[in-house]
């Protein structure tokens, strides 16, 4: 794997002796890594610093070079009114901004459980022997496949109060007794987004989920077959625990991703505050309301939750990114 | 202790017939070895008894029960595979005690002794609490074995167990199990090879395979010294029996006659035929001589020592008469 190439010359350079052929790998791994290091400083590095600093600012959309430093004002400010009161002010007192918090988090733990079992169950399927596998296997991809606000909208019409094909067969069915406004209801908006994400997205987990399961030899399932070990104790004795770590590693990608989700919700359910998250709020404080610092503010905190949590996770996790420990 | 009885077992994966009628009976407490050439059935006739592949048609009886049916952990078998199958998450006493722990009945001062016992008998006591990763070839496949010992079998299956071995570990491991044998005298055991030297060494009988049908069952000697067929002179002995069709059969009234390297001598002349030297292998304790005379494959003398023939010299050759031989146009034994 590329990140055992890139290891082994960085182990190296701990010893005291370097082969010419040790120095020779290190010189080419780091010329390698060059252009990847530029455009990372170009495209992700530079806009995150712009945006931390924007957020210590009094940055507005018609003025951002004119920005002046007004310290962490943005996140936490004491104001004292004409009349004597005090109030509090800023990001870490907004109610708004801590609801987007608590829609994040509850979208993200719930959406990645989801994928995770059902890609699990997907790629079991998937892993068994059968006719036609292949084009089962190409044809679960296509909800993966779909841009996002493509499928986003697609769904918004399924789901749609008046017309969609949801309520419509609700009805008929007789499993509803009127139609329901899903996406626009407080109540079911969340529910809405959650399910259409799970249906997107569970694909991209079995598939990764699918190559960990193909790691596993078979021969082991012959010695529990001999062992008298029943197909459930096999699932959670020896299949489990040898796709953990492609699972854990799945299970992040996934995790980054749903926190920073953006364009299903803004396309399902728009200006929603049941369904609003962190980015979204971010991006309408940035650019509707004309409060870029205070989007910035917003933004910087979206990237240190999602930083920590990553930490907390690979760390409580021992995520190992190197294919596990086989 | 355990019979095992094959009835025309016949084995097919789609239209391919891999197993096409095999009778067969493995005694109680017997070392039986199926052996033969790669694509013969002998893997399959294995994981056929073991149940982990279902019979097409016929019966397997253990003790005289059909087991056609029988889940592989209800047979009383263990199995050692040639790739080892073991735990990978699992340390050793973990893999060895695995089967164990799941069945009902077992206290685990029970587990614990079965596992130190088996572990001792195979001197990996020191290894129970290691990864298999942290383990080198051999040491695996003695946890592999060792595994397999736990669950005190009626049956003990071995699946080319040396084969991922290096030539040195595979004699000190094959000593092993002829002692494990000796020491397991109550449990039978079947042992699928390719080598033919693991099954002379190994077997109480063995079970030579060709193209999905038994060829001939019997004791090591027996196969060596009264061969059923051209096929089975040529599988079993090492170096391969050397067979001469022509003229020089015709002089014995058969198609083929067929003479071991080491029932052959070089005589200074007169001898019965002669042949040129193409090349001589010196293994210390006997040498080998090959000898271009007109035949398909190069005749080869087996001489004790050393030798010093060059390629090019003529030599004269005399078979000892009582150990030719003689085959028909079908490839079986004119006796």
């Amino acid at each position: 794997m590329a990140t055992d190439v890139m290891a082994t010359p960085v182990a190296a350079t701990g010893g005291k002796i370097k082969s010419e052929l040790m120095q020779q790998r290190v010189r080419a791994a780091r010329w390698f890594l060059l252009p990847m290091l530029i455009a990372l400083a170009v495209v992700a590095g530079w806009p995150l610093l712009r945006s931390i600093y924007f957020s210590f600012t009094d940055a507005s959309l018609n003025n951002i070079d004119g920005a002046e430093w007004i310290g962490f004002g943005n996140y936490f400010r004491v104001q004292q009114l004409a009349s004597g009161a005090v109030r509090y002010r800023g990001l870490l007192v907004d109610a708004d901004w801590w609801n987007a918090v608590w829609n994040t988090l509850r979208f993200a733990a719930t959406s990645v459980f989801f994928e995770a079992v059902l890609g699990m169950v997907v790629a079991l399927v998937l892993n068994a022997e059968f006719k036609g596998r292949g084009i089962v296997r190409a044809a679960i991809l296509i909800p993966w496949a779909i841009p996002t606000i493509v499928s986003a909208k697609m769904w918004s019409w399924m789901l749609n109060d008046q017309f969609g094909i949801l309520n419509d067969l609700g009805l008929r069915l007789g499993l509803l007794s009127q139609k329901v406004a899903w996406t626009a209801t407080a109540e079911t908006a969340m529910q809405a987004v959650l399910v259409v994400d799970i249906w997107k997205t569970t694909p991209f987990m079995a598939l990764l989920i699918l190559a960990g399961l193909q790691m596993v030899p078979k021969d082991i399932y012959e010695a529990a077959e001999i062992d008298g070990v029943h197909p459930i104790k096999q699932f959670f004795r020896i299949t489990l625990p040898l796709v953990r770590p492609a699972l854990m590693v799945a299970i992040i990608f996934r995790l980054l991703d749903a926190l920073r989700i953006f364009d299903l919700i803004y396309v399902l359910t728009p200006n929603s505050s049941a369904t609003k998250t962190m980015s979204v709020l971010a991006r309408e404080n940035l650019f509707d309301f004309d409060k870029f610092a205070y989007g910035s503010a917003m933004s910087t905190l979206l990237f240190l939750i999602i930083a920590i949590l990553t930490i907390v996770y690979i760390w409580l996790g021992k995520v190992r990114f190197d294919g596990g420990d086989r | 202790m355990a019979s095992i009885e094959l009835r025309n077992i016949r084995k097919a994966f789609g239209a391919v017939e891999v197993i096409k009628g095999v009778d067969l009976e493995v005694r109680k407490g017997e070392f039986m070895v199926f052996v033969g050439p790669s694509g013969c059935g002998k893997s399959t006739l294995l994981r056929l008894i073991s149940g982990l592949e279902d019979i097409t048609s016929g019966e397997m009886l253990f003790d005289g029960k059909v087991v056609n049916a029988l889940a592989p952990s209800k047979r009383g078998i263990a199995m050692v595979f040639q790739s080892y199958a073991l735990y990978p998450h699992m340390t050793v006493y973990e893999n060895m005690a695995f089967g164990l722990t799941l069945e009902k009945g077992h206290a685990k001062e029970e587990i614990q002794q079965r596992v130190e016992r088996a572990a001792d008998m195979l001197q990996i006591r020191q290894y129970l609490d290691r990864l298999p990763k942290q383990l080198s070839g051999g040491q695996r496949q003695r946890v592999a074995i060792g595994r397999a010992i736990t669950r005190d079998p009626k049956v003990f299956l071995f699946d080319e167990p040396l084969s991922n071995l290096d030539a040195a570990l595979r004699v000190a491991t094959r000593i092993e199990i002829a002692k494990l044998h000796e020491s397991m005298d109550h449990v039978t055991m079947i042992y699928v090879t390719h080598d033919q030297v693991e099954a002379m060494t190994l077997a109480d009988r063995i079970c030579v395979l060709r193209d999905g049908l038994v060829e001939q069952v019997g004791t090591p000697m027996e196969l060596y010294e009264n061969p059923n067929s051209v096929f089975v002179a040529g599988f079993i002995g090492s170096p391969k029996m050397n067979f001469i069709s022509g003229d020089k059969a015709k002089a014995y009234n058969a198609e083929t006659v067929g003479i071991r390297g080491e029932h052959i001598t070089i005589v200074p002349d007169g001898g019965k035929w002669s042949g040129t030297v193409i090349h001589t292998e010196n293994l210390g304790a006997d040498s080998y001589v090959y000898l271009e005379m007109g035949t398909e494959e190069p005749v080869v003398v087996r001489l004790d020592g050393a030798n010093d023939y060059k390629s090019g010299d003529t030599v004269h050759i005399a078979p000892m008469e009582d150990k030719i031989h003689r085959f028909d146009g079908a490839g079986k034994p004119i006796r």
